[in-house]
């Protein structure tokens, strides 16, 4: 984008250049593997991108949710898989644990998952709880310089890899009565109970954490008692920008993989690119796809420059992912019987898009929180 | 539905949940073909509807056939393709084979004991089915087959396959229609396509290497190939397309039980509004697909095939099914998203809906050639 600093611009061509050789030539083997990209992820860290909003002085690269955003873009093009552990990584996990936690919980984990030493994870949606988050049913009972906790987190997005979960429970019956936790792995009483097979992201691990009287020192409390709503609502906006990033960098692979395919192939006696029906799709897949971008960098950089806007964040989200669906699924349409096959990574990205409408709030949520924002006053009477 | 109609498709739902329903997700996960399953189809006598008695077919019409395919398409669709394309083969063979091509070949298929093939389709030749580049070379007493062909549904588990070859000049009046048999010397299986959906489905490589093809083997005649493929296409279509119903109803169903079932925010999901909506439209979708194969497979039992009805039937009911599924999933949020639930399986085996038996693009292009002559004159 035309407004991009010299600095975005360049993490866009450090993350162009790694993405297109350390995460899309693994990228099928991957997803048809159910395997995670761990050499990749731990490279990410030399690069300096796993903290890449927290604060340099814990080892991060102190940079906004653009650059965050960038980083979707391009490694999202290559492996959406990845992608995803990379965001739950540094927006889920680092970036909660960088604006929330004290600077003595920050000294002693964030600089080993800024370097990717160690991986982070969020714990948040249970079985029953998913839209209705706030909902969860997890316990963290006090019990001295302890806290006993009791629960199980779902689709939580690498649970296996974890070394540190950013954990959210229930202290007490008030909806707002919610605390957060740092719990490492290791600790007595918590264990990964299953591995979650999924229809995309295939790459990206997702587990269920299960908490079974697990003691937590009360030292990793992050805040007070009560806070966790707070913790949420900090993060909100650059989770849902960041993950429509990855729609994003999965429509324009799209795009750029059916121009290609449309001057390869050749169907009576012309390439596909002379059929109107292929350019119709072509021509809207592209202007979809530039509508996506404007939008989103549009409101990285208004978030970038305080200018936060919850509705917005919700519809860039609501857009996004959406979008990409339509672009991925008419991506296959052109490459027909090839398309279909995992010959071509198009299909993979349709899988992997369908994601984006449901994590970090599903496109319903996102629906229900625009309308209640914009209808707020109505509402009330 | 009439009373033959509602026990047949009870019965076979009944089947299809105690033998089928219990293998799919894991079959899906491996891509497994069971020939047991298929065999089952077949003796409970479905794997000929349409075909006369004689030939062991169940006699039935096209309609009886749509349902039957629905029905199986709502337990898995790639059993229900596997039927459909056996049971393609042998309409073409019943209509375009003589009395000993007939008798030898369609009992085995007709009770589901074997499975038939249909390959068209090269690498280069898909919706550009005339541009095909396999060969037929008379020789003596017979023909030598050369080529590969590729996209071939039940390749490698079908024992007879209905193979198009060139036997003369370019274009499609060169194209011959052959009977070729697994064993034969010279063919053989090439790779095997790892897909999205359609996975218990096996979809394979034909590879002919001088392989002989005895002339008895010759469909209709020389350069008949193209109306051998032709007639089958339209049945074809609607076939798909009430698969596609199938798809379409069951996502439905598990969407709407489910929404139902679903508690956040303190009320059961299905009351709210917004997925109220998504419900009612899949519903509707669904329904008005339904009633377009239907009416034209009435048009095919009416022996007045209406050729845009047909295209339009497949054309509205594949799309449909590729946006039921995708909502579905949506209605399901995380756990529709999971291997536990079968949406996304239902939604990676749509997707392919909209590209077999002629692109929904092809049938776009149908649909206005159909258009055109018909308003031409008015012009």
């Amino acid at each position: 984008m035309w407004f991009f600093t010299q600095e975005e611009k360049e993490i866009q061509k450090v993350c162009r250049d790694f993405a297109q050789k350390e995460l899309a030539p693994f990228a099928e083997k991957h997803d048809n593997e159910e395997t995670f990209n761990l050499k990749a992820f731990k490279h990410m860290g030399d690069l300096g991108l796993l903290g890449i909003t927290a604060h340099p002085d814990f080892g991060g690269a102190g940079l906004g949710a653009t650059a965050a955003t960038i980083v979707m873009e391009e490694f999202g093009r290559a492996c959406a898989g990845s992608t995803l552990s990379y965001l739950a990584h540094t927006i889920l996990c680092v970036n909660n644990l960088s604006n929330n936690g004290s600077d003595v919980q920050k000294e002693k984990y964030l600089p080993k998952l800024c370097s990717g030493e160690q991986i982070g994870c969020m714990g948040m949606s249970e079985p029953e709880y998913g839209s209705d988050a706030v909902g969860m049913q997890t316990k963290a009972t006090k019990d001295g310089d302890f806290y006993s906790i009791t629960g199980n987190k779902m689709w939580i997005t690498n649970a296996q890899y974890a070394d540190v979960v950013y954990l959210y429970t229930r202290t007490g019956p008030g909806k707002k009565d919610l605390t957060t936790f740092i719990v490492e792995k290791g600790t007595p009483g918590f264990s990964v109970s299953k591995e979650i097979h999924k229809m995309g992201m295939r790459s990206s691990p997702t587990g269920e954490l299960s908490f079974d009287k697990c003691r937590v020192p009360v030292a990793n409390r992050v805040g007070k008692e009560g806070d966790s709503t707070l913790h949420m609502m900090k993060n909100l906006e650059i989770e849902r920008i960041t993950i429509a990033g990855i729609a994003l960098g999965i429509a324009e692979a799209c795009l750029a993989q059916s121009i290609k395919y449309a001057g390869e192939r050749k169907q009576f006696g012309k390439t596909l690119a002379h059929f109107q029906m292929i350019q119709k799709m072509i021509a809207e897949m592209y202007s979809e796809t530039e509508a996506m971008k404007r939008m989103l960098y549009t409101v990285c950089y208004e978030y970038d420059h305080g200018q936060k806007s919850n509705t917005l964040a919700s519809a860039v989200k609501l857009q996004l992912p959406k979008m990409a669906t339509k672009i991925a699924l008419d991506a296959i349409q052109i490459h027909g019987g090839y398309g279909y096959s995992r010959e071509f990574p198009v299909e993979r990205m349709m899988r992997d898009n369908k994601l984006n409408e449901i994590g970090a709030g599903t496109n319903e949520v996102m629906i229900m929180i625009i309308a209640k924002n914009l209808l707020n006053e109505a509402l009330r009477h | 539905m009439n009373d033959l109609q509602k026990e047949l498709t009870t019965s076979l739902a009944k089947f299809c949940k105690d033998s089928i329903e219990p293998h799919m997700e894991a079959d899906d996960h491996d891509g497994k073909f069971r020939m047991e399953i298929f065999k089952g189809l077949g003796d409970f006598g479905v794997a000929g509807v349409t075909l006369p008695t004689e030939f062991g077919g169940a006699g039935l019409s096209y309609l009886d056939y749509v349902y039957v395919l629905e029905e199986i398409a709502k337990t898995s669709v790639p059993y229900a393709v596997t039927i459909s394309v056996s049971s393609m083969v042998q309409t073409i063979i019943n209509e375009y084979g003589n009395k000993t091509q007939k008798e030898k070949y369609l009992p085995a298929l007709t009770s589901g004991a074997e499975i038939g093939a249909f390959a068209l389709s090269e690498s280069h030749a898909g919706s550009d089915a005339g541009a095909l580049k396999t060969t037929a070379k008379k020789v003596d007493g017979g023909y030598h087959l050369n080529g590969t062909k590729m996209w071939i549904t039940s390749g490698g588990v079908a024992k007879t396959y209905i193979v198009m070859a060139r036997t003369g000049g370019e274009g499609s009046k060169g194209v011959s229609a052959f009977i070729v048999r697994d064993g034969m010397k010279g063919f053989s299986y090439g790779k095997a396509e790892k897909k999205m959906g359609w996975k218990t489905s096996s979809t394979r490589e034909l590879v002919f290497d001088q392989c002989f093809v005895p002339t008895e083997n010759l469909l209709l005649d020389e350069g008949k190939g193209f109306n051998v493929a032709m007639g089958g296409l339209d049945r074809g279509r609607v076939a798909i397309g009430a698969i596609g119903v199938g798809c379409s109803q069951r996502a439905l169903d598990e969407a709407v039980r489910y929404a139902l079932n679903r508690h956040q925010f303190k009320q059961a999901i299905f009351d709210f509004q917004g997925l109220q909506f998504m419900l009612s439209d899949m519903a509707l979708e669904t329904e008005a697909s339904r009633l377009l194969v239907l009416k034209a497979a009435e048009s095919i039992d009416a022996e007045s095939t209406n050729s845009k009805l047909c295209s339009m039937a497949k054309l509205k009911a594949t799309d449909t099914a590729m946006k039921v599924t995708t909502d579905a999933v949506q209605v399901l949020g995380g756990v529709g998203y999971t291997s536990e639930f079968p949406v996304e399986r239902f939604m990676r085996d749509a997707k392919v809906l909209q590209i077999v038996e002629g692109t929904n693009q092809i049938q776009r292009m149908v649909i206005a050639r159909h258009l055109k002559k018909e308003y031409e004159h008015h012009a």
